[in-house]
């Protein structure tokens, strides 16, 4: 491991790219464990870049990219399966049921049956919704069902993006009682949002990206 | 072989800042392909008999034999440096542009192969086609390195196109002796009357084989030729995206100001 | 977790699927019959021979049915990025390869013993007692070497533009030696024209090879071709 091996995430003039595009022009920031970070920013920023790259999916062209004191070009299998990212796609089987998704992404990590139950309870998917097929719910329960998904996993580090979206004032604060919970169990959580509001009284600290390129705003 | 060393391609810059794909080592080697191809024409045309069974069709063999040696080459040359792109702890891009260079190479010739054999074959069996085993493992062949090509194509970084090519270059070549060995077994199996009773053998006189001889050097310099300046194009024209995409950043960069 | 109990809760997820929406049921079942009664319309329904080509036809039928099921396969996994979030969460993309090869694999012998079924049914071929060893052999490594190619593949095509062009582009020439051998040996076990029964095992070991091949080389290969 790299000696800097508080920092959870550790980016450094990092580019990335979709197809020719450079979504991430030079991205520095460092990120501690616990702290829970928001990314601001208008569309086409790099926010989803940006946590999509966190969570290997997106290569890193230029720079340096440690996550979890792994660096990102060399091997992100073993960031893997401690990152949780919620993503504009929920990851979702849309003929299967609610309990079979959560169950299905909790084995992947070998989750128990009792974590994926009190997942479930925590957003409000449980009981009713449980056994309904995923096709049949509303966007919202969609993203409460990914959501759980997430939580049974118990991630290091939690990307979420625009998470509120789409979730009705109960699951919002379900939401931001879980993510505080995480982090207060040494999880760590970068979240990009419009609900600029509420994300803020949620996050530690607010990071601005700008033009593909971020830039710290501080502990609040 | 230095001039085709990857390493030499690979830092975008050094050696690349010119505008040709061209050196002196290529021009040597396009006068001798040049020369080689001056002495097959006379040969093959003039000097050479015609055979006795087969007569003047014969002489399409001098381009026939040689064109597909020169394919089974490139496509040997591509599974080579797929391995050597994956396998290597530098996993230079040179390698990935070699084997792309060498595959397009290489399907253009089993094609010109497939068609040379197709015109020598009406001729002398007095069909285009035969399901013989040679010629199906080739044509399946053909068709497997179009469809390497086009994964080439699908977009991506460099090193995406470089590990996808590399491993499905090294799958293609997993397929040649399993297609190989079915169809071996099922021509042995089915022994169909062919149109003609001669199946292609001949008996070459010395003339015949020298030219021959003429036609497999001739071709792989060219073959030589063909690879050195389209792996260069190649890596120009990763040079050239990557230029791009310093422009791209650049505007990037100015867009949100000089904070 | 390991490879096998990966492999095994891919497959059982995709079966799942599978018996629920029933797409391949309502859908490429009947597709694969409508194309043994167009065979038999392109033959003029000439029984003789259609009894005599039946054994290529039923594999045709089936590699035509592989790209289908296959692009089905793997629209589960790409229509909201479910093949991503098993990148994100490490999931071991052997078992991936595996588990998709297994479902796969088991949705094809079901067609097959359906479209043989056709061809008794429509063209009169009939099935021999003594051929049915050799028979069952076959339909299983074919379908193996089938599974695993069509997987590979489908994994390599699933995130890219022009998949459905792609698809066959690749998985076609690769799955020819399987369309040869398992033809041959079909046509061994079932004694259709001058075909010997005895003939049908070297087929067999064909098909072996071919399926060991892209069995091991698929799940070496799986991971990279997904990963980019």
């Amino acid at each position: 491991m790299p000696p800097d091996a508080d920092a959870v995430v550790d980016l450094h003039d990092v580019v990335a790219t979709l197809g020719q595009f450079p979504a991430l022009s030079g991205a520095t920031m460092r990120v501690e464990t616990g702290e829970i970070v928001l990314l601001r920013g208008p569309n086409g920023a790099g926010k989803t870049t940006l946590l999509r790259l966190c969570a290997g999916l997106v290569p890193v062209v230029r720079g340096t990219a440690l996550v979890l004191g792994h660096d990102l070009s060399v091997d992100r299998d073993r960031v893997r399966s401690h990152v949780g990212l919620l993503g504009h796609q929920n990851g979702l089987y849309a003929d299967l049921t609610v309990i079979e998704n959560v169950r299905f992404w909790a084995a992947t990590v070998g989750a128990t049956d009792a974590e994926v139950a009190s997942a479930m309870e925590r957003m409000g998917v449980a009981d009713r919704l449980a056994s309904v097929s995923v096709s049949k719910l509303s966007a919202g329960q969609k993203r409460r069902t990914a959501l759980a998904g997430l939580v049974a996993r118990r991630a290091r580090l939690w990307l979420l993006d625009e998470p509120h979206a789409g979730l009705d004032q109960r699951a919002r604060d379900d939401l931001d009682n879980t993510l505080r919970e995480a982090a207060a169990a040494g999880a760590t959580v970068l979240v990009a949002s419009h609900e600029l509001d509420r994300a803020e009284s949620l996050a530690t600290r607010m990071v601005d990206i700008v033009a593909g390129r971020a830039e710290s705003g501080g502990s609040r | 072989m230095t001039t085709l060393d990857p390493k030499t391609t690979d830092t975008a810059d050094s050696a690349m800042s010119s505008r040709s794909t061209g050196t002196k080592a290529t021009r040597a080697i396009g006068i001798a392909a040049t020369f080689a191809m001056g002495w097959l024409v006379l040969f093959g045309l003039v000097l050479s008999p015609a055979d006795v069974n087969q007569g003047e069709s014969v002489r399409l063999l001098y381009i026939h034999v040689p064109t597909i040696w020169v394919a089974y080459l490139s496509f040997v040359v591509t599974a080579v440096a797929s391995g050597m792109y994956l396998f290597t702890k530098k996993h230079s891009l040179g390698w990935d542009r070699l084997a792309g260079a060498s595959a397009e190479i290489g399907v253009a010739f089993v094609g010109l192969t497939l068609l040379v054999g197709a015109m020598w074959g009406r001729l002398t069996w007095g069909v285009f086609w035969q399901w013989d085993a040679r010629l199906t493992t080739t044509a399946l062949l053909f068709v497997t390195y179009i469809g390497y090509l086009a994964v080439r194509r699908l977009g991506g970084s460099h090193e995406q196109r470089a590990k996808r090519s590399a491993v499905v270059g090294l799958l293609s070549v997993l397929l040649i002796p399993l297609v190989h060995w079915s169809v071996v077994i099922w021509r042995s199996l089915h022994q169909t009357a062919s149109v003609l009773d001669t199946d292609g053998n001949i008996d070459m006189d010395g003339t015949m084989l020298f030219t021959l001889f003429i036609g497999v050097i001739a071709f792989s310099l060219l073959y030589l030729w063909l690879v050195m300046h389209r792996t260069r194009a190649l890596a120009m024209e990763d040079m050239l995206e990557d230029r791009g995409l310093d422009i791209a950043l650049a505007e990037r960069r100015a867009e949100g100001g000089t904070r | 977790m390991s490879v096998a109990r990966t492999a095994w809760l891919i497959a059982r997820k995709d079966l799942r699927i599978e018996w629920k929406s029933r797409v391949i049921t309502n859908q490429v079942v009947p597709f694969a019959g409508v194309t043994m009664v167009i065979f038999g319309f392109a033959l003029d329904a000439n029984t003789d021979v259609l009894e005599l080509v039946a054994p290529g036809l039923v594999w045709l039928a089936t590699m035509f049915s592989l790209l289908l099921l296959v692009q089905r396969n793997f629209s589960v996994e790409a229509d909201d990025g479910a093949l991503d979030a098993m990148r994100v969460a490490g999931v071991d993309a052997r078992g991936i390869f595996f588990g998709k090869v297994i479902g796969l694999a088991l949705q094809l012998l079901v067609l097959e013993v359906l479209l043989l079924f056709a061809a008794v049914v429509l063209y009169g071929e009939t099935i021999r007692l003594d051929g049915a060893v050799l028979l069952v052999t076959t339909m299983i490594s074919a379908t193996c070497g089938l599974a695993a190619v069509g997987t590979l593949y489908g994994g390599l095509a699933a995130g890219s533009k022009g998949r459905e062009t792609l698809l066959p582009l690749l998985t076609l020439p690769a799955v020819a030696p399987v369309l040869i051998g398992a033809t041959r040996a079909v046509e061994s076990a079932l004694g259709t024209g001058v075909a010997e029964l005895s003939d049908g095992w070297q087929w067999v070991s064909l098909l072996t090879v071919f399926a060991v091949a892209f069995g091991v080389g698929g799940s070496l290969a799986f991971g990279p071709l997904i990963d980019e």
